[in-house]
């Protein structure tokens, strides 16, 4: 158990830049979520703290130890790979005990150790199977327990759930939270699922394009979410974006189609005219009849208690709400919790606060 | 996608096997059958009189110490260049598996041997081996080395033995380089992870997933050394000096073409074909059984 720090973590591949200077402190027994889109460089960096890519600039500290130089089997650190890499000609224990033999633990020890994690893991039964005999979730489990058995300072998760089926996912999701909160590792996760990130995350970083676009507890990051790209990718059904620019000195967005929205929480600077994005969530946007703007209904999606509308505006900017009830008639308007209503820069996409 | 075709009758797909029925039918169980039935004869000398033996052929063999010297022969023969080949071949293949410059150019010059005719390759050898004219072969005379594999039987043996195992270490290496190319990298990476450092990485996880290919060119490079390697024997050494160099397999082309004893050489045949027929059998059973994916 240690603490993590990366300082200013630069990688590139020839002349194409995957990493453009990343700093994080993960703190001992913090789980940090690294999320983002498939090429934003998530893995390139978990794996670089791994020690399976050298970073072009930067350094990775391991409880304060500079370990950049250092081979992965120096780093004491364990991982748990997309595909379980579990080596398939050994049995579960043998799976499990690899490491183990490797730092020359006495065959006492080794078994105490694995019998316990599988205990942990409930895969006690597996224990002589190979790994071909085992059920993906299974596999997934020794894998785990391959990492657990060591005692490592440092949990590392590369996308583990991708390849689960959404079931087991979820199951599989509850279970690593619960073993790391026992275990008090600290653990790097890295996935593309907003779900998966929000859940089992103290804090989330999000990256776009070899970028930290925000690091930040799960709430921070969506409830302000520091651009357009990360309000969209946090938060399902994505928030929408509606083109304005500001009137009344900034206190107010006019939108394209004439209507205007006046922020609850101060004016934004730039003045008069300036061009911002306004983002709002699907759920933040109520039924309205008398003020709110009228929304064709393109596709209603119900899910029981509550109906995804997808529709567009008058002037043909599409909108999704999420509306309580069943599917809504003829004529319908929404309007938006002004409360909740986001600012951001209309060229950069940064969020705009008060002034 | 497999296709099936479905034929109305049964002439036309009977007529369409038959070009290879008959291939295998005239060039592989007419001479086998010709071989199993010569072997229960007995010839004299000029060819005159035919007599049927039964087993005589065989049970001479098994006395005959200059055939069991054969025997031992191949058995030397046969496995020092399986291990050489393989060895080799092994070596190669780890290194060209790391991300090296020039790999492309490497593992392409590495599977030229292969495509040399087993005559050329033994005068390839010829001359870098010969005592008078040949690089090493003089390079040894400089040395104090008294090399001449005319004369000293065990020379002779090592010669044949580097010349034909060299022949088969592209092959061998194409195989490993496959096999080494089909482990996941993540399983690599989760022992280096472990605590596995490159050599115990190699012994403990690459060597056994490689095994199921290991085997199977054991078996195919004692077939080749049984076999295919009559041709670097003949031009490198003729199977001497003396019989130093005589393998079964030569053994069967000096008894029956020089010898014209073609009994005991059909019988050789047969032998030789009993262990081929076994080696396959072995093949077929323990490749199915021992892949790990």
């Amino acid at each position: 158990m240690a603490s993590l720090d990366i300082q200013g973590v630069t990688k590139a591949f020839g002349a194409t830049n995957v990493l453009h200077g990343i700093d994080l402190a993960v703190a001992d027994g913090e789980m940090v979520v690294i999320v983002g889109a498939s090429g934003c460089g998530k893995s390139t960096l978990l794996r670089i703290v791994a020690g399976l890519e050298t970073p072009s600039s930067g350094r990775v500290l391991i409880e304060g130890r500079d370990v950049t130089p250092l081979e992965p089997a120096d780093r004491d650190i364990a991982m748990v790979f997309q595909t379980y890499a579990l080596y398939p000609h050994m049995s579960v224990f043998d799976n499990m005990a690899y490491g183990l033999k490797i730092r020359g633990l006495p065959k006492a020890e080794i078994r105490a150790r694995v019998e316990e994690a599988a205990a942990l893991l409930s895969i006690g039964q597996l224990l002589d199977r190979k790994p071909r005999q085992l059920s993906g979730g299974q596999r997934q489990r020794v894998a785990m327990g391959r990492a657990i058995v060591r005692h490592p300072k440092l949990f590392l998760f590369d996308e583990p759930l991708s390849n689960l089926d959404a079931k087991l996912r979820v199951q599989m999701r509850a279970e690593i939270r619960r073993l790391q909160k026992r275990l008090s590792v600290t653990s790097l996760f890295v996935t593309h699922d907003q779900v998966e990130a929000m859940t089992l995350g103290d804090r989330l970083v999000v990256m776009h394009e070899g970028r930290a676009a925000q690091v930040g507890t799960p709430m921070e990051v969506w409830s302000r979410p520091a651009d357009t790209y990360v309000a969209s990718f946090i938060g399902s059904p994505a928030m929408n974006f509606l083109p304005a620019t500001l009137t009344e000195g900034g206190a107010a967005a006019r939108l394209g189609g004439g209507a205007v929205w006046r922020f609850a929480d101060g004016a934004r600077p730039g003045g008069e005219g300036r061009a911002v994005t306004l983002g709002i969530r699907p759920e933040h946007l109520l039924p309205d009849g008398a003020d709110g703007l009228p929304l064709g209904v393109e596709l209603a999606e119900p899910l029981g208690s509550e109906t995804v509308v997808h529709g567009r505006l008058p002037d043909g900017t599409a909108l999704t709400a999420r509306l309580p009830g069943g599917v809504p008639g003829e004529g319908l308007r929404v309007a938006p919790d002004l409360a909740a209503l986001h600012v951001f820069d209309g060229e950069g996409g940064k969020r705009l606060d008060p002034a | 996608m497999r296709k099936k075709v479905i034929f109305r009758g049964a002439a036309l797909p009977y007529l369409l096997l038959m070009p290879q029925m008959a291939v295998t039918l005239v060039f592989f169980f007419w001479p086998a059958g010709m071989a199993v039935w010569q072997s229960t004869l007995r010839q004299d000398a000029f060819g005159l009189r035919t007599e049927f033996v039964a087993f005589e052929n065989f049970l001479d063999l098994f006395h005959d110490p200059i055939y069991l010297n054969a025997a031992w022969n191949t058995v030397i023969f046969a496995s020092s260049v399986a291990a050489l080949a393989l060895g080799a071949a092994l070596f190669l293949a780890v290194q060209a598996d790391k991300q090296i410059r020039g790999a492309g150019v490497y593992k392409t010059l590495l599977i030229w041997p292969y495509a040399v005719a087993p005559a050329l390759a033994a005068v390839l050898w010829l001359f870098i081996f010969h005592p008078s004219i040949g690089l090493v072969g003089r390079g040894f005379g400089a040395l104090g080395i008294e090399w001449d594999y005319r004369v000293n039987g065990g020379q002779a043996m090592a010669m044949v033995i580097i010349a034909a195992a060299w022949k088969q270490v592209s092959y061998n290496f194409i195989f490993f380089l496959a096999g080494l190319q089909s482990i996941p990298s993540s399983v690599l990476e989760a022992a280096a992870i472990d605590g596995a450092r490159p050599m115990r990485r190699f012994w403990t996880v690459v060597f056994p997933l490689l095994s199921p290919t290991a085997f199977f060119l054991l078996v195919v490079n004692l077939v080749y050394a049984f076999f295919d390697t009559f041709g670097i024997i003949h031009a490198l050494t003729r199977g001497g000096p003396g019989n130093a160099t005589e393998t079964l397999i030569y053994k069967v082309y000096v008894d029956g073409v020089q010898n014209l004893n073609l009994g005991s050489s059909a019988a050789q045949s047969v032998i030789l074909m009993i262990i081929v027929i076994a080696l396959t059998a072995i093949q077929f059973r323990f490749i199915e059984r021992r892949v790990h994916y």
